[in-house]
């Protein structure tokens, strides 16, 4: 994924998108913000948002016509807010005495307006703030425009007044009863020719009129043309905006519709246009979402109530601050954040995926210094749900995994985020456990049976039940046998290259088996599968026990309803899904779905790696999930069971399920086994089915593994929690008895070794015993090396 | 980093190889290509170095963290 990837990625995120609202009004005022700001009370934040967008703030919120409102997503959910009353609330409660305007220094460039209606004023008031020197000419005794024939009632004239006061004493030179054009008919010059002699440009906002002006070319409809993204006409340096837009020379009759914000988004507009011209840059450059547009923010109103304002409201209506206060709190507040709402780590770091991918890039782009967001990048399940929910499907996970092969290409990957995992990945591909063979007594095989690494620890037993299965239900076929990891921990830790050696390593005995269907009962390998061996044909177990397996089952599995939780790796495979119901449905459940589940389901925090790479936030993830429903979860992944019940859930796997002898319970908080314990338990698997069905034996364990430990219960917890293992002890005192390099403390008794087996140190406080053996009083490790010592 | 633990309690430990006890002495610890001098208990004969675990698990650990994140 490089830099233009990353930025797609980022920009399919709508959450900076504008409300509808905002998107909608043609000055994009900023109705959020100022609604939040009024329900806590805080007019004058909410008038200078206001302000900010619109120059006359005191007439605008009387006559505005409100085109935002239709647009408002609480339209159907009691009414649309009634912005004008909240905006003429802000100028009531808020409006300072004088109203501060910072003006640009003054530039020697002039220009000139023509027309005082309000598209002109605020070409003038944008451009005088920008320190150019503006001559307003005025045919009428009065500046304002149409504004004047506005009812009294609804926009009194000290309100205009007081408004357009600002114009003049922000320096701008009025030039009232000044009629300009209607003169140009020598055929020499026209009157705006002749103003851009004295002028740098012209702004020409003359209301609906259109006889006037013949130097400018026409549309077909017998508009005035002009380029719509700029207010350009077809003289370079005049710019139109206002009512004279609307009207037609072929048409001069028809009445226009007049809006005083359409107006004022032209002026302003045309005065971007203007400025920019005057300073000599591009007129057309990053001009976009300018006047009124449909946003592509998604906001989910379903648990939205709806609610009507307190009191109705028209143009006329003002609020009293309380009024105002509650009318703006039933503002929805619109945003997306459908990801963020369902997933833990969304949500722990206090953003959304926009902002997440831009940390993300800078992190990638960082030459020296620190890297906020590697754990950032290491902390995500990749489980997809967020891109399942979101508008765009935007999915985080795809982002966060090639991130992390991009940290590992650039040697930036913490080695301690991901180490333990690929040593578990490694040691489940070695002759410790890796096994292809044919059924006993054939030769070759049309289906294998691929249990999977952390099946094969959780429920060695039930693997060899699994296995007999689809040699019954296969028989002429040939059924074979693979052990070994698929290389998901690779996958997910960005480990390109072993991942690589896992695909060459399985296709070598895939080949050499004859490239038969693999059977998968893990979901996470069958993912891995999909994507990784798109020539291997594969069958989920389920989906093949579901068909031949056991139909009916003696006495119901449950004393009561159960949930049933589905891996975040069947997210998109619904027959799986189905499978598993089915079955469940045959053992006799009463069944309960979760909220989240199917495609909507949520990971047990196994997944990505998180439970390494962040455990605090893995644990949140895990009880995010397990508090979802208060009866006991079944599921088909060994890593969410497991998780499960360390995060002290009932849960059962299928698996226990279909091939626990009749009447033997099945303990539903039963812990899985510890790391070394998983180990062993592969290692004693593949050493069952050597010797039971091949008649064969395993290799010789080293000398190492010969060594027997003695583990108190305390001290058992404490190397699971440190994720030290069975082996990476024998290996310290294996070396301390090679070497004698130890330290012994007299009045205890106790050794003290340490060995650097690899990349990690590890410490072993021990006591020999008479018979051989050793007992452990505390083990500990660290990856600073001591000196330059180097042990062998 | 001798500050985050107490050498004292560490009195009594012997180095099984040379038989001698440990004496308080500096040691450079490394990672990531960063290096900090360490007052911490040595064999005076060997150079064998105790390392303890308040030290491994506390500012060993923080100071490999912060140096991954570099």
């Amino acid at each position: 994924m490089d830099q233009k990837e990353l930025r797609e990625q980022e920009n399919r995120c709508i959450q900076e998108h504008a409300p509808a609202c905002s998107a909608t009004c043609p000055v994009h005022v900023d109705v959020r913000g100022m609604t939040l700001a009024i329900s806590k009370g805080d007019f004058e934040s909410a008038y200078q948002l206001y302000r900010k967008s619109v120059p006359f703030p005191g007439i605008v919120s009387r006559i505005c016509a409100q085109p935002c409102q239709p647009a408002c997503l609480r339209v159907d959910l009691g009414g649309a807010i009634e912005i004008a009353a909240l905006e003429r609330a802000c100028v009531e409660f808020a409006r300072p005495d004088e109203e501060a305007v910072k003006l640009f220094p003054q530039k020697s460039k002039k220009v000139a307006v023509i027309g005082a209606g309000i598209s002109g004023l605020t070409v003038a008031h944008d451009l005088a703030r920008k320190g150019w020197q503006i001559t307003v000419y005025e045919a009428t005794d009065r500046i304002g425009g149409g504004l004047w024939q506005t009812p009294p009632d609804l926009l009194p004239r000290d309100v205009i007044l007081r408004d357009l006061d600002l114009i003049e004493k922000m320096g701008v030179k009025i030039l009232l009863n000044t009629v300009v054009g209607r003169s140009g008919g020598n055929g020499h010059s026209t009157f705006l020719g002749r103003l851009l002699d004295e002028y740098d440009a012209v702004y020409l906002g003359i209301g609906p009129l259109i006889n006037d002006i013949p130097d400018l070319c026409l549309d077909d409809s017998g508009q005035i043309a002009i380029n719509p993204l700029t207010s350009q006409s077809s003289m370079e340096k005049v710019f139109v905006g206002g009512d004279v837009l609307r009207v037609s020379a072929q048409y001069p009759l028809r009445e226009i519709p007049h809006s005083a914000i359409l107006s004022i988004s032209e002026g302003r507009r045309a005065a971007l246009s203007i400025d920019r011209m005057l300073q000599k840059v591009s007129l057309t450059a990053a001009r976009f979402m300018e006047g009124s547009y449909t946003t592509k923010l998604y906001t989910n109103t379903s648990a939205i109530q709806a609610e009507s304002p307190l009191e109705p409201t028209q143009l006329l209506t003002f609020y009293e601050r309380e009024v105002a206060e509650t009318e703006a709190a039933r503002c929805i507040q619109c945003e997306c954040m459908e990801c963020v709402r369902v997933c833990e780590y969304l949500e722990e770091y206090k953003g959304y995926p926009k902002k997440y991918i831009r940390e993300i890039y800078n992190n990638l782009s960082i030459v020296m210094g620190t890297r906020f967001s590697n754990q950032f990048i290491n902390s995500c399940t990749l489980c997809g749900l967020c891109g399942e929910v979101c508008p765009t499907e935007l999915d985080m996970g795809v982002v966060c995994k090639e991130s992390r092969a991009i940290m590992v290409e650039q040697d930036r990957m913490p080695a301690s985020a991901h180490s333990f995992a690929l040593d578990d990945m490694a040691f489940s591909n070695s002759q410790k456990f890796s096994l292809a063979r044919n059924a006993p007594g054939t030769t070759s095989s049309a289906y294998a049976f691929f249990p999977g690494c952390q099946l094969s620890a959780s429920y060695p037993h039930h693997v060899g039940e699994a296995y007999a299965f689809l040699r019954e239900v296969f028989p002429q076929e040939g059924v074979g046998l693979m052990l070994g990891c698929c290389g998901a921990p690779a996958d997910w830790a960005g480990r390109k290259d072993l991942l690589a050696d896992t695909q060459a390593q399985f296709l070598d005995q895939y080949d050499a088996l004859g490239q038969p269907t693999i059977i998968l009962p893990c979901s996470s390998c069958y993912q891995v599968f999909q994507e990784h061996y798109p020539n291997v044909r594969i069958l989920s177990f389920w989906d093949v026990y579901d068909h031949y397996g056991q139909q009916q089952f003696p006495e119901a599995a449950f004393a009561g309803e159960v949930a049933v939780h589905d891996p975040c790796s069947t997210r998109y495979e619904g027959h799986i899904q189905d499978s598993v119901r089915n079955i469940l449905h045959k053992l006799g459940a009463a069944l309960q779905e979760l909220p989240l589940s199917r495609e909507k389901t949520e990971c047990c925090s196994y997944g990505g790696l998180v439970w390494l790479a962040n455990r605090p936030l893995a644990d949140k993830i895990v009880q995010r999930r397990v508090q979802a429903s208060p009866v006991d979860y079944v599921t088909y992944c060994a890593m969410c069971r497991d998780f499960f019940v360390r995060a002290g859930k009932p849960s059962l796997h299928l698996i226990d399920l279909i091939f626990q002898p009749p009447g033997s319970p099945i303990g539903s908080l039963k812990s899985g086994p510890g790391f070394s314990q998983r180990h062993e338990n592969r290692w004693h698997l593949k050493a069952k089915f050597l010797k039971e069905l091949w008649g064969e034996s395993m290799p010789e364990k080293e000398e190492y593994e010969q060594i027997k430990l003695i583990l108190p219960s305390d001290v058992q917890q404490m190397v699971e929690e440190r994720l030290i293992l069975v082996e990476d002890m024998q290996k310290v005192i294996d070396y301390a008895l090679r070497t004698g390099k130890r330290m012994v403390h007299a009045a205890s008794g106790h050794s003290l070794a340490y060995f650097k087996p690899n990349t990690v140190t590890y410490w072993v406080e021990y006591t020999p015993q008479e018979d051989g053996s050793f007992l452990i009083h505390r083990a500990y490790s660290h990856r600073m090396q001591i000196g330059k010592e180097e042990q062998t | 980093m001798s500050n985050y633990f107490d050498l004292s309690a560490y009195e009594g430990w012997v180095c099984g190889d040379c038989g001698v006890a440990l004496v308080p002495g500096k040691v450079d610890i490394a990672y990531m290509g960063n290096s900090f001098p360490v007052e911490l208990l040595v064999c005076p004969k060997c150079g064998l170095v105790l390392i303890p675990e308040e030290l491994a698990l506390g500012k060993m650990n923080e100071v490999e963290k912060a140096l991954e994140d570099k």
